[in-house]
């Protein structure tokens, strides 16, 4: 028996209250990184299934193919219809596999951006959802034109006319998460992360070794926390202590309970506004000196 | 062994270039005849890489060019540190050995008498990497194109983004892409020459966003790393995996230039904006 604050309690309690307080007030950049790819964390289809109804998919990039790894299509949140296309990673070994484990190819970001501009014509709100370690590195995908399509999405996105939600529910995996993400207001699960390279691909340049990624990981700042106070991200959408996948429910409430009132704090404004701020909004990221 | 010391001294000075062995079929070269043909190797057509202010002086009417924007520089502002030290020192290394402040110069000049806005990369400043300095500059010379309706031509010669920086590095993307998409909004045109080499996330930004893209003969131009890819699909890539060739046979360059040519080239693309 031992003593924790004044109360008799066995060496297994003690140990299981050191990793809740761990948990609930240091946990590193590391576990943020495993708790934001836990295997049973909610992915895009738990949220369309709990927040989202009529959901109309629509397919195809009217070039290539139709791209599983990201999905999207007309759907209604409360009583808003909107435009929802997110990274589509799978809960089973099969469906990650038909995804392609939620990493994109040149045909996915094309089919997004047709998506956008169809939104633009209904007049329909954008919801990017982004849970992607990274744009597909694959022969097929340079062949195709991985960075034209990444590059494209980024420029048109920022003369869409209609406002632009950027959610970063899992991993924001680089530019194959940008690519999706040049949204008005960014968004981010409070496990989520947004990295401009992956822990462990920077451990591998920058250390020499991959398994420096729990160093790399502290230094790239990359979650929540971290980008809201380097004013990257514009909100942090609490998660249950242990993570979202502890409650699919709660998390899903929360998530909506945001969608809802930015969404509303959007939809007033002027499409010259909306474009001018998300304009300026970009224009301000990054520190730099001026001699 | 003051002797020795001296004899070490005397020989410094001597210590002079006179060879210069192609990185592309390891020939040596004359330096005076290396630097006569524009750092390019006589033998295999290898296009090494120039210093921006190499390429300013290659391309632009003589005094024409003035330079913008040159007080930008990065900082530090994650408080970087890997193995090998702070991204702080990084900096002031590599304004020391390159002599700039960042890895781009901007500005404006004539090209054979054509006004031009330009944004010139430089490999040398820490692999011409994309940071939050590199971005401002960027977007801040798309603004005075946009301001002035001038031409933009980017050069770009880049790792991609700088991973010292975080996600602050990635949203340079979006900054100069946001740059990019106001041109388009007034028909300005831009054009974008992809240089040995251009990779990760400045291709998937404003490299590939050239109304034309042009590119040096054997450039590399990709988005993910060859190792990646490789590791990846679990097989070699053919030798001419994102080359300028390859790309120009996949239709995303216009058109691969030789370095000696580029001057005239560009003029002559310039002679067709008619507005």
């Amino acid at each position: 028996m031992v003593i924790v604050n004044g109360v008799k309690v066995s060496e297994k309690e003690k140990r299981q209250r050191l990793t809740q307080e761990k948990k609930s007030r240091n946990i590193s950049a590391w576990d943020v990184v495993k708790i934001s790819r836990h295997p049973k964390r909610p992915i895009f289809q738990d949220y369309l299934e709990r927040i989202f109804t009529n959901f109309v998919e629509l397919h195809g990039d009217r070039a290539f193919g139709d791209d599983r790894a990201i999905i999207g299509g007309f759907a209604q949140i409360g009583n808003q219809k909107v435009m929802v296309i997110g990274h589509n990673k799978g809960k089973n070994t099969t469906e990650q596999i038909e995804r392609n484990f939620g990493m994109a190819k040149p045909e996915g970001y094309r089919k997004a951006l047709r998506l956008m501009k169809l939104a633009q014509r209904f007049n329909l709100p954008v919801i990017t959802v982004i849970d992607t370690p990274g744009a597909f590195p694959g022969l097929e995908a340079e062949e195709r034109g991985q960075a034209e399509s990444i590059a494209r999405n980024i420029t048109e996105m920022a003369n869409i006319e209609v406002p632009i939600i950027s959610l970063v529910i899992g991993e924001g995996g680089s530019g194959g998460a940008l690519g999706i993400g040049v949204g008005d207001r960014i968004l981010m699960l409070s496990n989520a992360i947004y990295s401009v390279i992956s822990p462990e691909g920077c451990a591998s340049i920058l250390w020499r070794d991959a398994k420096f990624a729990p160093d790399a990981a502290k230094a790239l700042n990359i979650t929540a926390e971290a980008l809201y106070k380097l004013d990257i991200i514009d909100e942090i959408i609490e998660e249950p202590t242990e993570g979202a996948h502890a409650d699919y429910q709660q998390i899903a409430a929360n998530v909506k309970r945001s969608l809802l009132r930015n969404l509303r704090n959007l939809s007033n404004i002027s499409v010259y506004e909306l474009l001018e701020q998300r304009f300026e909004k970009y224009a301000a990221m990054g520190k730099f000196a001026v001699d | 062994m003051s002797w020795y010391t001296k004899a070490i001294e005397e020989k410094k000075p001597q210590k002079k270039t006179l060879w210069i062995k192609c990185r592309g079929c390891g020939a040596h070269i004359w330096a005076s005849e290396w630097k006569q043909n524009l750092s390019v190797c006589p033998e295999c057509n290898y296009h090494c890489s120039m210093t921006a202010q190499e390429r300013i002086n290659l391309l632009f009417d003589k005094d024409s060019f003035h330079e913008l924007f040159e007080n930008i520089s990065p900082v530090d502002s994650l408080n970087f540190n890997d193995l090998k030290g702070s991204y702080k020192d990084k900096i002031e290394a590599n304004k020391k050995k390159s002599g700039i402040l960042e890895s781009v110069v901007t500005g404006h000049g004539k090209i054979k008498g054509f006004s031009v806005v330009t944004a010139i990369m430089d490999f040398r400043f820490l692999g011409g990497s994309l940071g939050s300095g590199t971005g401002e500059k960027i977007l801040q010379a798309a603004n005075f194109a946009y301001d002035y309706g001038l031409p933009y031509i980017i050069f770009s010669a880049s790792g991609g983004a700088r991973m010292q920086e975080g996600v602050l590095s990635l949203m340079q993307m979006a900054k100069t892409c946001a740059g990019v998409a106001r041109l388009n909004k007034k028909n300005i045109p831009f054009i974008s020459v992809l240089l040995n080499p251009t990779t990760g996330g400045v291709t998937a930004s404003y490299a590939m966003m050239g109304d034309l893209n042009i590119s040096e003969p054997g450039a590399v131009i990709g988005f993910a790393g060859r190792r990646v890819i490789e590791q990846t699909i679990g097989e070699k890539l053919p030798d001419d995996f994102q080359t300028a060739e390859y790309l120009l046979e996949h239709g995303f360059i216009d058109a691969i230039v030789q370095r000696k040519e580029m001057r005239d080239y560009l003029a002559n693309v310039l002679s067709y904006y008619n507005r």
